[in-house]
């Protein structure tokens, strides 16, 4: 544990300190509270001379890229139901699973010294020197496969005005298939220009060789990134819950968990899609836009239920948020006042409950 | 000066008309889908007049500039343009955000390189984007020259304003701040700058000119509502130290409030209460209303708050409320029915599904803990405890929301004592729970003695409840809260 100034933060330390790489290791497992700290040091640290390398590891939760969608990307019911939260990070590219079985690299440097295939060969020369023999190579697509087929890594990049990172993950010992059910919708008809992620197979480190456990690996990994960049870093500790040390940084977990930046971001997209309610087939189409029900029309039988019941419902979803519990409130409201014929009532709250489903 | 202020003042309005021209040229380019906010059209000739005198006077506009996207490195040619953070008419400074574009699974924030007014965007969300090409147009304020790598060199040598006095050394700062210098008189020199390397932003003209003047500057020319500037305590003390003699107080200086309505449609949940209470309120509501004395309500709770707590849960007083209520339905099912909407049948409800109004982000949502004549008064403590948490985390479902029989509300707990609850479809009666409050009352001996009170208000349907109906459920469910050992004859 370094010895820090009384009252400095993170960035006068460093600064201060003149240290020309840095290498340092969250104490936090919140997914929103590494994000925060990885945007934090992206925005304060002062990368035109030095580099940074950063170690973190999240509790069970999924992580969208920047752009994707995540009802097409994740199965949200299921996470809902087992607490697994979803957070959208600030770079681009695919879905993945975090648990504490994954570690995440992330490596800061200027945009001019920014090089993928650097950092990954500073991954991959961490696990040979741990296994010598063990076949790891990195793809051109900025993947690391094991034995040629297995994905262990994926990778994502943000780059900003003069600052950019790089982060990666790797797979030694996740929950696979929790990882495999997470990860497929339950949505069915979206149609969007999101990024879509490529599912690949997967395969733990530790299933290769049980001595790959994940601190064994960090260890590796900050011994081989001093290496490759040519300076001495003892690795650092940081709690990104202490504001004092990063000024802002409990604002910026805190939006990175609002609902407006993770669903409200979703680039635009359209759902068409239909189910069964009460033996008759109900077709669905909304557009959704900044998270937000921009249209919503309904085919429903008309000997089924009075067709105003539609065109009431689909009035009243307009301009709401696509969250099941916003729908929840609203169709509870409406069923209030729905008719209390027992068949039609029947229908309209089998109607009502697998609108909310869809979400 | 005065007309350089009358410029910025005006912005807005140039802004608007600007995005209306532009509109127009679109309507018929077809270049991009344009999820523009439309301008409205209705504008008055006063204001194409203050264009017009808006042309003239700004004789400084720049020239448009093409930005072009530059390299991203790794080789990378072409990128998909994700999401625009300006529009056309947007005014931004160098260093703003422009859009973010994807490559490769890097996210890239491309940042603008110089300060003006958008003009054209090249490309729509979506489509890909070549390096090296134009990106947006932007009309430059006077005086800018397309430098080639602006973002890696701050310190520009391009210098229009000759009356400004360096003395000998190089101040580094972007024309923009060096423009807002030279309209306030500054000298740069006397600035000093909080930038890097000494470099004078546009905040540390700001903070000089507040010094010098005592008076705080709006934050930026294009807030709809302009905060009006505080009375400076400068110029109001003059005024203190010689007041006329036939005036007594000082007169203030009144703020003018420039504030403007807003107007937006009802939607979600809030259309579907208008509906909802809409209907309810046809029906004939009737009121009654009384005290409960939960003095040893109170000395139950405090004991068993600790047994509760060891089981992990939080105890209330509302399960004591809502088992009691449920007892008390047990004698009069009248209270826990439902009619059809014409008012021809009746349904007795067996399920005594007991709703609880809760205050979410969502607005008054009523969750129901179900089977209620089934359920011991923990056991509604549990259950009312996992309503609390989903109702405050946003996560209630239809389950939850729906198939109330009965509902209570705590307004007392935010506060209140009498309210007149309005009944919630498709139910027929309601009550509201008024604060607790410590009062003195009279005792069996004749004593004053410390009294803890509440008052509930019930409402019910007319048409189905009368008054005698409510009023034994009432008095029945009061004597279960104010003697709770009696409820225990009676549990179920």
């Amino acid at each position: 544990m370094a010895l820090v100034k009384k009252n400095s933060t993170l960035k006068e330390y460093f600064e201060d300190a003149w240290k020309a790489g840095i290498v340092l290791k969250s104490a936090s497992t919140d997914v929103f509270q590494n994000l925060a700290l990885e945007d934090w040091i992206h925005e304060h640290i002062d990368v035109q001379q030095r580099s940074a390398l950063l170690m973190w590891r999240n509790s069970s939760a999924v992580v969208i890229g920047r752009h994707q969608n995540p009802w097409q990307e994740c199965n949200l019911n299921l996470m809902r139901s087992m607490g697994i939260p979803l957070a959208r990070r600030r770079s681009g590219g695919g879905t993945v699973f975090h648990d504490l079985g994954n570690i995440n690299l992330t490596f800061f440097t200027s945009k001019k010294k920014y090089d993928r295939h650097r950092n990954l060969r500073v991954v991959t020369g961490a696990l040979k020197d741990l296994r010598p023999d063990l076949d790891v190579s990195a793809t051109d697509r900025f993947d690391i496969v094991l034995n040629g087929v297995y994905k262990i890594s994926g990778t994502a990049a943000k780059l900003g005005r003069t600052a950019a990172y790089h982060h990666c993950t790797l797979l030694c010992s996740s929950d696979r298939s929790l990882l495999s059910s997470v990860l497929q919708t339950n949505c069915k008809g979206i149609k969007s220009n999101a990024t879509p992620s490529v599912p690949s197979p997967v395969k733990n480190l530790q299933d290769e060789d049980p001595s790959l456990d994940p601190s064994a690996i960090m260890g590796a990994m900050a011994s081989r990134y001093c290496a490759e960049f040519g300076f001495d870093s003892p690795v650092i500790t940081v709690d990104p819950s202490v504001e004092q040390l990063m000024p802002g940084i409990q604002k910026m977990a805190a939006d990175l968990q609002a609902w407006e930046w993770v669903y409200g971001r979703t680039p635009k997209f359209s759902i068409c899609t239909s189910f069964m309610a009460e033996g008759a087939n109900i077709g669905l189409d909304m557009d959704i836009k900044n998270g937000i029900v921009e249209k919503c029309a309904m085919d429903i039988p008309h000997h089924w239920l009075p067709p105003e019941v539609g065109k009431e419902l689909c009035s009243a979803l307009m301009g709401i948020r696509f969250c099941p519990s916003e729908v929840a409130a609203v169709v509870a409201a409406l069923m209030r006042t729905a008719s209390r014929a027992p068949d039609l009532a029947k229908k309209t709250q089998s109607l009502y409950e697998n609108v909310v489903a869809v979400m | 000066m005065a007309a350089l202020t009358t410029v910025r003042g005006s912005l807005p309005v140039l802004r608007r008309l600007v995005s209306m021209q532009c509109l127009h040229k679109f309507c018929s380019s077809k270049v991009l889908k344009a999820p523009f906010v439309c301008a409205p059209y209705s504008y008055s000739t006063t204001l194409l007049q203050q264009h017009r005198f808006f042309r003239t006077s700004y004789a400084a506009a720049g020239p448009i500039l093409p930005f072009k996207l530059s390299d991203i490195g790794e080789g990378i040619m072409e990128v998909t343009v994700k999401e625009w953070y300006v529009k056309v008419g947007d005014r931004v400074s160098q260093f703003d955000s422009i859009c973010e574009v994807q490559s490769d699974k890097a996210s890239v924030t491309i940042t603008s390189r110089y300060d003006g007014v958008i003009r054209k965007l090249y490309y729509d969300v979506d489509s890909i984007a070549f390096v090296g090409t134009p990106l947006v147009d932007i009309e430059t304020d006077g005086g800018q020259a397309p430098e080639e790598d602006v973002m890696e060199t701050p310190a520009l040598s391009q210098e229009e304003h000759t009356h400004q006095h360096i003395r000998g050394h190089k101040t580094q700062a972007t024309p923009a701040v060096r423009r807002l210098a030279m309209e306030n008189n500054i000298k740069l020199s006397e600035v000093v700058g909080s930038g890097k390397d000494g470099r004078i932003l546009k905040e540390d003209i700001l903070n000089f000119i507040a010094k010098q003047t005592g008076a705080i500057l709006p934050p930026s020319p294009f807030q709809e509502i302009q905060p009006p500037p505080p009375a400076p305590a400068a110029a109001a003390k003059p005024q203190e130290k010689k007041p006329p003699p036939s005036i007594p107080t000082p007169i203030a200086p009144r703020p003018v409030f420039t504030g403007k309505d807003r107007t937006e449609p009802l939607k979600g949940f809030q259309k579907a209460m208008v509906k909802t209470m809409t209907a309810a309120l046809k029906i004939p509501h009737f009121g009654y209303k009384d005290e409960v004395d939960l003095t040893q309500l109170v000395r139950l709770r405090s004991e068993l708050k600790g047994v509760a707590e060891s089981r992990g849960v939080r105890l209330s007083y509302m399960p004591f409320f809502i088992k009691a209520a449920s007892l008390g339905l047990l004698h009069f099912p009248v209270l826990n029915a439902s009619v059809d909407e014409a008012c021809q049948n009746i349904t007795y409800k067996a399920a005594h599904n007991i709703g609880l109004a809760m205050d979410t982000p969502q607005g008054l949502l009523v969750p129901n803990v179900k089977n209620v004549q089934m359920l011991s008064v923990f056991e509604i403590a549990v259950e009312l405890n996992r309503l609390q948490t989903s109702g405050a985390s946003g996560q209630l479902g239809t389950a939850d929301l729906t198939g109330g029989t009965f509902t209570l509300s705590n307004i007392g707990s935010i506060g209140g004592t009498y309210a007149k609850p309005v009944v919630l479809l498709p139910e027929v009666a309601i009550g509201a729970l008024g604060k607790l409050q410590v009062l003195p009352r009279f005792n069996a001996k004749d004593e004053v003695v410390k009294a803890h009170i509440m008052n509930v208000s019930w409402s019910a349907d007319h048409r189905i409840i009368d008054g005698a109906t409510m009023c034994r459920f009432s008095n029945l469910w009061k004597s279960y809260l104010e003697n709770p050992a009696s409820m225990v004859l009676d549990l179920k």
